[in-house]
């Protein structure tokens, strides 16, 4: 079970998402989930997209710094305290997560959550444990 | 391996008799110099020396120095030795700091530069069988025409690229089958980048040597290029003042530069008392042109720090030889009070894995001096956190702090985001400048 993430070296120049951005939408690219770390000189622009392996070559191509990671990805429902559950989870079983992110579909009750941590497997398992689905790239494909 | 010289009488002379030539030349060169440059008189009449107590190169010692702010205050014809009408030439410095300085050659003077830049060529293994590409600058820019001549000289057939348009550099250099390159060693790192961006590894093209010069460049930075270009990487030296590239050249030994002695004579000097330092000690090159007509410059300051020797060398040349300048004191910074020279910078970026294209950018926040180094992310090296990219900033810091004594702000930046130079690079943006 893999969800890859791309990782985008940004500098904090107006106008150099946007070009990112206009670049994946060129080769027909869809962004499906997005969460940026910045500091005053650089950010690190993360992305879960319907297909990494043309995104990363359409970047690369255009000299972008990127980097693709194995994430957690996870199913929630979209109710009340259900984040707070998968955390618990986490936190139960040790695993420290690095960042997160989530994102919704309009079509469907649920949310999706995105976290970076050290060791994927146990994270999987402690969720799946718990009774949580897990995604993966072509559940991502599909939305 | 037999040991081949362009002028071989010349370059493997015994010691002696460099000298003794030295001496006769000189003795003639400040007759010619006193009689026909009355900035010069001048100066030789304030420190009370006339031409006949110059006697040898013993007698050196008593002549007046030249520096730079004399060539700008003899602009453009001060220092001119000949009539014009006999002069065929002139080049000129970048003038980045100041003032340009213009230089005037005979023929006989673009012979003698020909001959000591086909010597370079020699001793980086050139033959008439070399096609040699000299991607110097052309035009008032010595690099171009110096390279130039030189290959005429040895009889390799030249490719006179000039800077600039580098990915049809390199289809030239594959088509046309380059041996031998001439060019700033920046460019030549940035050759190596294109290169392999076009899909091409060291093995696909056909170059065994590469002369580089007209700017300071480290020994780590000679191992990169030799590695990316999959060549022997040799240093020249020269300056406008002097007539150009090929002042002095490296042989295969790599362990300094043969100085054109019969040419030129060298000095190093204390450059704060002006006091001739003896053999092996550390000081500014002084240089004498010997037989230079049009523009002969007697004991000119060349700023640059460096050592000389005359240990000899293996591969049989007896000139003496001079260490890699460590920069000219043009190019160093006084940063928080502690000299820097960009080449440290360059030298720990290559240590610690990075590429070496970096701008140093200097600047005085309340009366303080700022001082960051923008330095392009090795893309092997990139995480996905921000802590994983500060970190890596916070240690080439450490390691520039080690080498430097102060504590630089490294901003890591995209590759190839810092602009690539096609001649000398700009490594240094000094805004305390624009304050003053």
């Amino acid at each position: 079970m893999s969800l890859k993430q791309l990782t985008v070296f940004v500098e904090n120049k107006q106008g150099a998402l946007a070009a990112i951005t206009e670049t994946l939408a060129k080769s027909n690219v869809n962004i499906r989930a997005l969460s940026i770390a910045d500091t005053e000189e650089f950010g690190i622009l993360r992305l879960i997209v319907n297909d990494n392996e043309s995104a990363a070559a359409i970047l690369k191509q255009e000299g972008y710094l990127i980097k693709t990671t194995d994430v957690v990805g996870v199913k929630i429902g979209d109710t009340p305290g259900k984040l707070s559950t998968a955390l618990k989870v986490m936190d139960a079983a040790g695993i420290n997560i690095e960042y997160l992110y989530a994102f919704m579909v309009r079509t469907e009750k649920h949310a999706y959550v995105v976290m970076r941590v050290a060791d994927n497997a146990s994270a999987q398992a402690a969720l799946e444990q718990a009774g949580f689905h897990l995604i993966c790239d072509a559940d991502v494909k599909k939305l | 391996m037999e040991k081949r010289y362009y002028q071989k009488e010349i370059e493997t002379m015994p010691v002696e008799e460099i000298k003794k030539l030295q001496s006769e030349k000189l003795v003639k060169q400040v007759k010619h110099v006193y009689e026909n440059v009355p900035y010069y008189r001048k100066l030789m009449e304030e420190k009370g020396v006339t031409p006949d107590d110059i006697k040898g190169i013993e007698d050196l010692h008593k002549l007046p120095f030249l520096t730079k702010n004399d060539l700008r205050d003899a602009y453009p014809y001060g220092l001119l030795a000949m009539p014009l009408k006999d002069c065929v030439r002139i080049q000129s410095t970048s003038g980045t700091t100041g003032k340009r300085v213009v230089a005037f050659y005979t023929q006989h003077d673009i012979d003698l530069w020909d001959d000591c830049c086909a010597r370079a060529i020699v001793a980086a293994g050139g033959t008439n069988e070399d096609v040699c590409q000299v991607s110097y600058g052309y035009g008032l820019f010595t690099g171009g025409p110096g390279l130039n001549g030189g290959s005429h000289k040895v009889g390799c057939l030249t490719l006179p690229m000039s800077s600039g348009f580098t990915e049809r550099q390199i289809q030239f250099m594959c088509d046309l089958k380059a041996t031998i390159l001439c060019c700033t060693p920046s460019y030549a790192a940035y050759i190596g980048e294109t290169l392999k961006d076009m899909g091409y590894s060291p093995e696909d093209i056909p170059l065994k040597a590469g002369i580089f010069g007209a700017e300071p460049w480290t020994e780590e930075m000679r191992r990169d290029i030799e590695k990316t270009l999959g060549i022997k990487a040799y240093d020249i030296y020269g300056l406008t003042e002097t007539s150009g590239p090929g002042v002095s050249f490296e042989c295969e030994e790599q362990t300094g530069m043969h100085i054109n002695e019969d040419h030129f004579l060298a000095e190093i000097i204390d450059p704060d008392t002006g006091e001739v330092l003896p053999e092996g000690s550390k000081g500014e090159l002084v240089f004498t042109a010997l037989d230079k007509e049009a523009f002969p410059l007697l004991r000119y300051r060349t700023r640059d720090i460096c050592v000389l020797s005359r240990k000899p060398c293996s591969c049989g040349r007896t000139h003496i030889k001079m260490s890699k300048p460590m920069g000219r004191s043009d190019d160093m910074l006084i940063i928080r009070g502690v000299n820097v020279f960009p080449s440290q910078i360059e030298t720990v970026l290559l240590n610690e894995g990075y590429t070496p294209n970096y701008q140093i950018v200097v600047d005085r926040v309340n009366n303080s001096d700022t001082f960051e180094v923008n330095v392009e992310m090795n893309p092997d090296k990139f995480d996905d956190t921000v802590s994983a990219v500060t970190a890596l900033e916070k240690s080439l810091a450490e390691a520039m702090k080690k080498m430097l004594g102060i504590n630089p702000k490294v901003h890591l930046v995209a590759p190839k985001s810092i602009v690539r130079s096609e001649g000398k690079a700009v490594r240094v943006i000094d805004k305390r400048k624009l304050h003053d």
